[in-house]
């Protein structure tokens, strides 16, 4: 029998990017709050920058619930499932936003109208077969000022490339119009980066410095970056990554309303009978307890916040929490970020130092910036080059050029020695669409140490997301070429829609509860005092990360509780 | 589709001209002898690994290789810390890869000439290689990320000694801030010989 704790006003699940946002607004407001974070604190002394602890899976510290947990995946219902070894998230204070890269993107307009903007310049025949893709209940300018705040909140630095309708071009001259610049300037550039900008305005297109939640001068309290090459899958010891644990949470402990319970393993979410959520089951040390609560946001991954949703069954929801209209797993999809191009230089790039946010970008082809009335597909990607490497990584990404001559010996030797420093590898973001036929479900089979269910994915690339890939593929390498690269080497262009850094849908929002799981204020259209947090509430990607939407969700969200406590909690 | 590079222009970009590149191995025969007594495996396993990480990352022209970088002293430790769970399946990957050198050069692997332990580990590579669980090319991958590892990972975990795994790569050290000079592509940055740990400030993880 679980061990019944004091009535709080709002339960947070997972303290991460997204709950760890939620949390302030609604501390602010005067309003109680319990974050429950299946992992712990990590602070300086766990950030060494010492790549094979980095790479073997003894990082991060501390209870990693997710690992425990990791989906299964299939391309179709007719293949096997697989399952790989780790999660690529991590359980901490501040979640994966601890040990991500901060890439920080407002989505551009398109990406809010994806289907109504597809009708009106292309036809309604362009919208893929099969594609669930609908428009988000609003557009750019209503979450603008979301976007703004978090901006600040968190610590975001980066080059405005239109503010109130002004282009600048020394920032994103695709973005959205917004009221004012980023709180901090961008990182800065390298010389590697910098020839890849003259690179692309040579192929006359505009390269921009990508905004970060990386502080490029002293913001808050915290430390300026320090470039030093250890911050793709690792923390900050100076805390200049914007993590929420450096930014927003230490904001809403301030207030004396946000108490955070960690290593808190939540089992279910809590329903009566008149359909509204009660509290929430959560095992710590051992112990059950139930936290009762007038609100709940569920604020994990997208991969959890599905299965904690279909876990949590009771009278009122037979099938799963929320999930009476079965959309819950639905409208699934993650950023084709494979099919990377890579490139060889005839020189060093001098790119040991860096941070994967300190890069250049080119947005000319992504989303719907260019004419697609000649081409087969929708959508686009966004063309990203950075400066990080680590010695055996760079040892090890020399795999991909022997051309089938020796891995190891003299001749291996010495090409590794002449080359440790001549390659680069594109990140490339390719906006994805929802369809019919891609899901997220439980696992009838795999179950995790507590006997239950892991999430099981049933998803493939389709068509239109392989031309994307392959389009970009062209122009990065038009890029590369530019820019004086010897050789360029593309990869596979994905089949399987994996286990993803960028998993999207599941809970999506919208106004139709036919289709969609929540309202358009992130709350559930049947659970009236559920919300749910993260990028499993979108229904388009575009072609950039998603955190920084995610986290301007988050605060709509939370702010939206707080201003109608009455009509939500009440 | 992928427009990849010919093996010529490979060549040229490595500065590898041809032929003469391929180092005959019989000139700089490995070191056997460890440098300590070993802390975990057993001398017979540690002059086995040794021998092979020696082949693997040779010492030749282009510098220091593996034994100089006491790669093997980095797995003797590992095996007695973060990889201790797969300690029984090498020790019987090691077994088995001196009885397959018996059965086809007639001696322990060790014992071999550069030019035959070259010809184990290519029958490793290519998985003909018999008496290996599950095949030799899953134990010779394994070898050979070790011999990576031990070579080039911070020298807390006993390798890269001397930091000669870095300096023959250029990697110019762990430092913890990084000036905006040492990010130009005309800058060659001194290399600064330092672990992560000499900083005083991380808690250390298993070695």
């Amino acid at each position: 029998m679980a061990t019944t704790l004091p009535k709080t006003n709002v339960v947070i699940i997972g303290c991460g990017a997204a709950g760890g946002v939620a949390a302030l607004p609604l501390a602010q407001a005067g309003i109680e709050v319990i974050g429950l974070e299946a992992g712990s604190w990590v602070t300086t002394p766990d950030m060494a920058p010492d790549e094979l602890r980095l790479s073997r899976g003894a990082w991060p510290p501390g209870v990693q619930k997710v690992n425990r947990e990791i989906p299964t995946v299939r391309p179709n219902p007719s293949s096997p499932v697989t399952r790989g070894n780790d999660h690529p998230m991590m359980n901490a204070v501040g979640g994966t936003s601890v040990h991500y890269w901060g890439q920080s993107w407002r989505l551009n307009p398109w990406d809010f109208k994806v289907a109504s903007e597809t009708r009106r310049r292309y036809g309604a025949s362009r919208i893929p077969m099969g594609s669930t893709v609908e428009d988000w209940p609003f557009g750019l300018e209503e979450l603008g000022p979301y976007y703004e705040k978090v901006e600040y909140e968190v610590g975001i630095s980066g080059k405005a490339g239109n503010i109130k309708g002004t282009l600048d071009p020394r920032g994103n001259i695709f973005e959205g119009s917004r009221q004012r610049e980023y709180p901090m300037p961008p990182l800065r550039s390298t010389g590697y980066t910098e020839k890849m900008a003259a690179a692309a305005r040579a192929l006359q297109w505009h390269p921009f410095p990508g905004p970060a939640a990386i502080t490029s001068r002293p913001y808050e309290g915290r430390s300026a970056c320090v470039y030093h090459g250890y911050c793709s899958g690792a923390g900050c010891h100076v805390n200049a990554k914007s993590s929420t644990a450096v930014s927003t949470i230490p904001k809403a402990q301030k207030t004396r309303r946000f108490k955070i319970v960690t290593e808190a393993h939540v089992t279910a979410i809590v329903a009566g009978n008149d359909g509204r959520v009660s509290g929430v089951n959560y095992l710590k040390d051992g112990t059950e307890y139930f936290q009762p609560a007038d609100a709940v946001l569920l604020a994990t991954y997208t991969y959890e916040n599905v299965r904690t949703l279909l876990l949590s069954k009771s009278a009122a929801y037979p099938n799963g929490l929320s999930n009476n209209h079965g959309q819950v797993g639905r409208h699934y999809f993650s950023h084709n970020q494979g099919g990377a191009v890579s490139a060889l230089f005839p020189f060093n790039l001098n790119n040991w130092y860096g941070t994967p946010s300190q890069g250049v970008a080119v947005d000319n082809w992504a989303d719907d910036n260019f004419d697609h009335a000649g081409l087969d597909f929708i959508g686009g990607g966004m063309m990203w080059v950075y400066s990080e490497r680590r010695p055996i990584g760079a040892v090890n990404a020399l795999q991909g050029w022997l051309q089938g001559r020796p891995n190891w010996g003299s001749a291996w030797k010495a090409f590794v020695k002449e080359n440790a420093d001549r390659t680069n590898t594109a990140y490339l973001q390719k906006s994805t669409l929802p369809y019919e036929d891609n899901y997220l479900d439980l696992d009838p089979e795999v179950k995790d140490p507590l006997g239950y269910p892991v999430i099981r994915i049933t998803a493939e690339y389709k068509e239109n997301e392989r031309k994307i890939a392959a389009f970009i593929q062209d122009k990065m390498e038009q890029w590369y070429r530019e820019a004086g690269a010897v050789g360029i080497q593309r990869a596979a262009i994905g089949g399987a829609m994996g286990v993803s850094t960028h998993a999207y849908g599941g809970t999506r929002m919208g106004d139709n509860a036919e289709t969609n799981v929540l309202n358009r204020w992130g709350f559930s259209h049947e659970a009236p005092n559920l919300g749910v947090l993260g990028a499993s509430v979108m229904g388009t990607s575009g072609s950039r990360n998603p955190t920084l939407t995610v986290q301007a969700l988050a605060w709509r969200t939370a702010e939206y509780l707080a201003k109608n406590w009455k009509t939500v909690a009440g | 589709m992928s427009d990849s590079i010919s093996r010529r222009e490979l060549l040229k970009a490595a500065g590898i001209a041809g032929a003469a590149a391929i180092v005959r191995a019989e000139a700089f025969p490995p070191a056997i002898e460890p440098a300590q007594a070993p802390e975990t495996l057993t001398s017979s396993e540690y002059e086995t690994v040794q021998a092979i990480f020696s082949r693997i990352v040779p010492s030749d022209e282009n510098g220091p290789g593996a034994i100089e970088a006491q790669a093997a002293r980095y797995i003797d430790r590992a095996m007695g810390g973060a990889l201790a769970s797969i300690r029984p399946a090498y020790s019987a990957g090691i077994a088995a890869v001196d009885a397959y050198a018996r059965a086809s050069m007639g001696a322990s692997f060790a014992r071999l000439s550069a030019t035959d332990q070259d010809a184990v580990l290519t029958d490793m590579q290519e998985n003909r290689a018999t008496g290996f669980m599950p095949d030799s090319e899953s134990f010779f991958n394994l070898v050979r990320a070790h011999a990576i590892q031990g070579t080039f990972s911070d020298p807390f975990y006993g390798g890269n000694a001397g930091f000669t795994g870095w300096d023959l790569i250029g990697y110019p050290g762990v430092r913890t801030a990084v000036s905006a000079n040492q990010q130009r592509m005309d800058v060659k940055v001194t290399p600064n010989h330092r672990s992560a740990y000499d900083f005083g400030m991380f808690s250390k993880g298993e070695l």
